[in-house]
């Protein structure tokens, strides 16, 4: 009996103690707020949505440490009164009806599936990673193409299908734009294992190339691609060269430095980048000298005069959607290709293991520098279409956030797996939109997501590595 | 006589006021097993590091001659002389490449040749037939070394899930596969039982006897030097005490001296 008292108030305890700190990191996220008033801003407080999330956060661990307590009937019931709390009461607003619904409904599935810390450790410790891969790869092996192509047809699909408006094809160019840098950085960081947190200086470099050479040269998108990309390379090899010595954390600090002088650079060199007025009228790419203009210029002819049909502005959207589609399928297929080439497994070996790689007769220092190149030539692609999507850039599209965005998508996505960051990049980029019926909240949901992720798999999504060469096939009679 | 393949002459080490190699000149010639031993911090390992470019030395010739090149080693780059003078080393704390497999890190060895195969990517992107013969060659060289040491069912494992004593021998495939003229192995039989152990004195053996290269080796394990070397070379703090065959070597009061302290002299002599 006294050990059942004691086992209550450590429980309480417990429970208060999270609540107190929730309460202490939800004090100035939710309990203020800043508005506008007559003469500047002014603090509001939210003190019952405040009390609320702090309650729900004590009934959330009270439930928690009864579950693994091996009590389940009571924390289900406790989270169906909290679902129904949040359906049926007239809360004071949306958001504390979401977090209620939500909350009782991990409390509810936590005690259905007890899913308790060990398993959490497990993963943690990646003791499982072999057997997911085991599991995963005969069933890729086996369906990987057909799920592949599904995919591919989708997304050409995309544009036609019914839910698919003007402002949805927009965002899938964006999502494939990142889904390109992802890729490209993901050849630096994923394979060769160089921590890059400069790569947003390359996209600049793309994209500036592109709008600089058409609006000084008059040059078209598809002229500027193969310049932009090479002169994106260039500079990756030019940054290589100073950081051949550096790894880690030495690396990192450099080439945060490079990407904030590329665009320290852009500001102030005005009279070549305009600085921070930004190059607006940037063309867009064109079908074989055909524009998407309602009018095209002088003895030029444009998309919907040629087929003869009638002119939608739509159309330029779903075009520059399919070039961004082709251009990701593209360095899929180069990236896909280049790892099981000598190169693409120099650049994981140099990942592995540098010293290593220097006594086998591997050069680092040109190991290095195609990485690099290769890297930041995507970067300079992945720029172009950029520009061309928005028609007007400026230093502005090109901060320090970007690098670390493309670097969360590689990160989340899983260093090295194609597949895993076009996943990430769908889910960073696109569901900040899906969320902004969230309002204040959308970045905080973001946030939540990103941790989310790293808990469930601290590796990334998708982490587990398919040797480029094969001796045996994976049908888990040899191997392991 | 012609000229030895390795020749080490008067070479020198000093980081700062230390002097980890002092005035050692010895020869290694291929189709022979010379062990360099001694006491812990003779400089054996720092030996190797001038040997395969980690450090320059701070005097000394370093010559390999063959197919009738000569190498200076003092002045080469670390990966020029594995790739050029093949010269190729293991490790004390093994190497390898953990997350790659076990067949990935045999053909990483055979980058070079595979980078010339391939025009440097170009023929491997486009799939020409000229880059599939070599990587077809290349595994299939990477097969006969794995069958040579046991490995050959474990072919895509992670290298770095093998057990230790697999790890090691992988490690001296993964060297073997780069060609070299010159396997310099930094003590392969640290942490292996003794079973382990007698598989690596037949696998060394092979080497010299079938591949017929020269074999420069680091060892503690006296049960691996004496049995296996040609020829044994004994530092103390960084000098040459002794140099000849084991079974010389095992009687030069010198040696004894280093390895059992100047007062267990007596007791020695005593029992013999």
């Amino acid at each position: 009996m006294a050990t059942q008292r004691q086992d209550w108030f450590a429980t309480l305890k417990e429970s208060a103690i999270t609540a107190a700190v929730a309460g202490v990191l939800m004090l100035p996220m939710i309990g203020l707020y800043t508005s506008t008033r007559a003469g500047g801003l002014a603090v509001g407080t939210r003190w019952i949505e405040l009390a609320a999330g702090v309650f729900l956060v004590f009934l959330g661990r009270l439930a928690l440490i009864r579950i693994q307590n091996g009590d389940r009937l009571a924390p289900i019931l406790g989270g169906l009164l909290v679902i129904a709390t949040g359906f049926y009461l007239p809360l004071p607003n949306g958001l504390l009806t979401v977090c209620c619904i939500a909350g009782g409904a991990i409390i509810v599935l936590r005690s259905v599936f007890v899913w308790g810390n060990s398993q959490l450790q497990a993963s943690a410790n990646q003791n499982d990673n072999p057997t997911i891969a085991a599991r995963v790869q005969p069933f890729l092996k086996k369906y990987g193409p057909w799920i592949g192509a599904a995919v591919i047809a989708f997304a050409i699909a995309f544009p036609w299908l019914p839910f698919a408006d003007r402002r949805l094809i927009d965002l899938a160019t964006l999502v494939l734009i990142y889904v390109m840098l992802g890729w490209g950085l993901n050849i630096v960081v994923g394979l060769a294992g160089l921590l890059d947190l400069g790569y947003v200086a390359f996209y600049a470099i793309g994209a500036y190339s592109f709008a600089l050479l058409s609006s000084n040269y008059d040059l078209s998108f598809w002229a500027c691609l193969p310049v932009a990309a090479m002169l994106a390379a260039f500079l990756g090899i030019l940054l290589g060269f100073p950081v051949l010595r550096l790894r880690g954390d030495y690396l990192a600090i450099v080439t945060l430095g490079f990407g904030e002088m590329i665009r320290i650079i852009l500001i102030n060199w005005v009279e070549f980048t305009k600085g921070p007025d930004g190059i607006s009228g940037i063309p867009k790419p064109t079908l074989f000298g055909l524009s998407f203009s309602r009018r095209p210029s002088e003895g030029t002819e444009s998309f919907h005069q040629f087929f003869d049909i009638p002119y939608a502005s739509v159309d330029r959207i779903i075009f520059l959607f399919y070039v961004a589609l082709g251009l990701a399928l593209l360095t899929n297929a180069f990236i896909l290709r280049i790892r099981k080439l000598p190169i693409g497994r120099a650049w994981e070996a140099l990942r592995e293991d540098e010293i290593a790689c220097r006594s086998l007769g591997l050069n680092p220092t040109n190991v290095k520098l195609s990485a690099f190149a290769l890297g930041a030539m995507f970067g300079g692609l992945a720029g172009a279409v950029f520009a061309a999507r928005q028609s007007f850039i400026s230093p502005e599209s090109f901060t320090f956030i970007e690098s670390a965005i493309i670097l969360a998508v590689v990160v989340l996505g899983g260093m090295g797996s194609q597949v895993g960051v076009a996943i990430a990049a769908i889910l960073l980029i696109g569901l900040p939109e899906w969320f902004r019926e969230l309002q204040d909240y959308r970045m905080l949901a973001f946030g939540a997501l990103m941790v989310a992720i790293m808990v469930w798999r601290p590796k990334g999504i998708l982490s587990f590595r398919e040797p480029t060469l094969r001796l045996h096939e994976p049908d888990g009679k040899v191997g392991k | 006589m012609t000229q030895p393949l390795l020749s080490v002459e008067h070479l020198s080490m000093r980081f700062g006021g230390l002097t980890a190699v002092d005035d050692l000149s010895f020869n290694a010639v291929d189709r022979e097993i010379t062990a360099i031993i001694g006491p812990n911090g003779a400089g054996k390992t720092t030996v190797f590091n001038c040997l395969t470019g980690f450090y320059p030395p701070t005097v000394g010739r370093l010559t390999v001659s063959h197919e009738t090149t000569r190498y200076r080693l003092e002045r080469m780059e670390g990966f020029r002389i594995a790739r050029e003078a093949r010269i190729v080393r293991t490790f004390q704390n093994i190497r390898l490449f953990p997350q790659m497999s076990v067949l990935e890190n045999l053909v990483v060895a055979q980058h070079t040749r595979l980078m010339r195969a391939s025009f440097f990517s170009v023929a491997g992107l486009l799939g020409l037939p000229r880059y599939r013969t070599a990587e077809a060659e290349a595994v299939a060289k990477a097969k006969l070394w794995l069958d040579r040491i046991g490995l050959l069912s474990r072919a895509d494992w992670d290298a770095g899930n093998l057990p230790y004593g697999d790890q090691r021998r992988l490690e001296i495939a993964r060297a073997m596969c780069t060609e070299p003229v010159m396997l310099c192995l930094d003590e392969p039989a640290a942490g292996l039982n003794p079973r382990e152990s007698a598989g690596l004195n037949e696998l060394l053996i092979s080497i010299r006897d079938e591949d017929q290269i020269g074999v420069l080796l680091i060892e503690h394990d006296m049960s691996v030097v004496m049995e296996i070397s040609d020829k044994v070379i004994v530092l103390e703090y960084g000098r040459k005490i002794a140099d000849g065959e084991p079974d010389e070597v095992r009687s030069d009061p010198a040696v004894i001296r280093a390895y059992l302290g100047e007062e267990n002299i007596a007791e020695v002599e005593l029992n013999a």
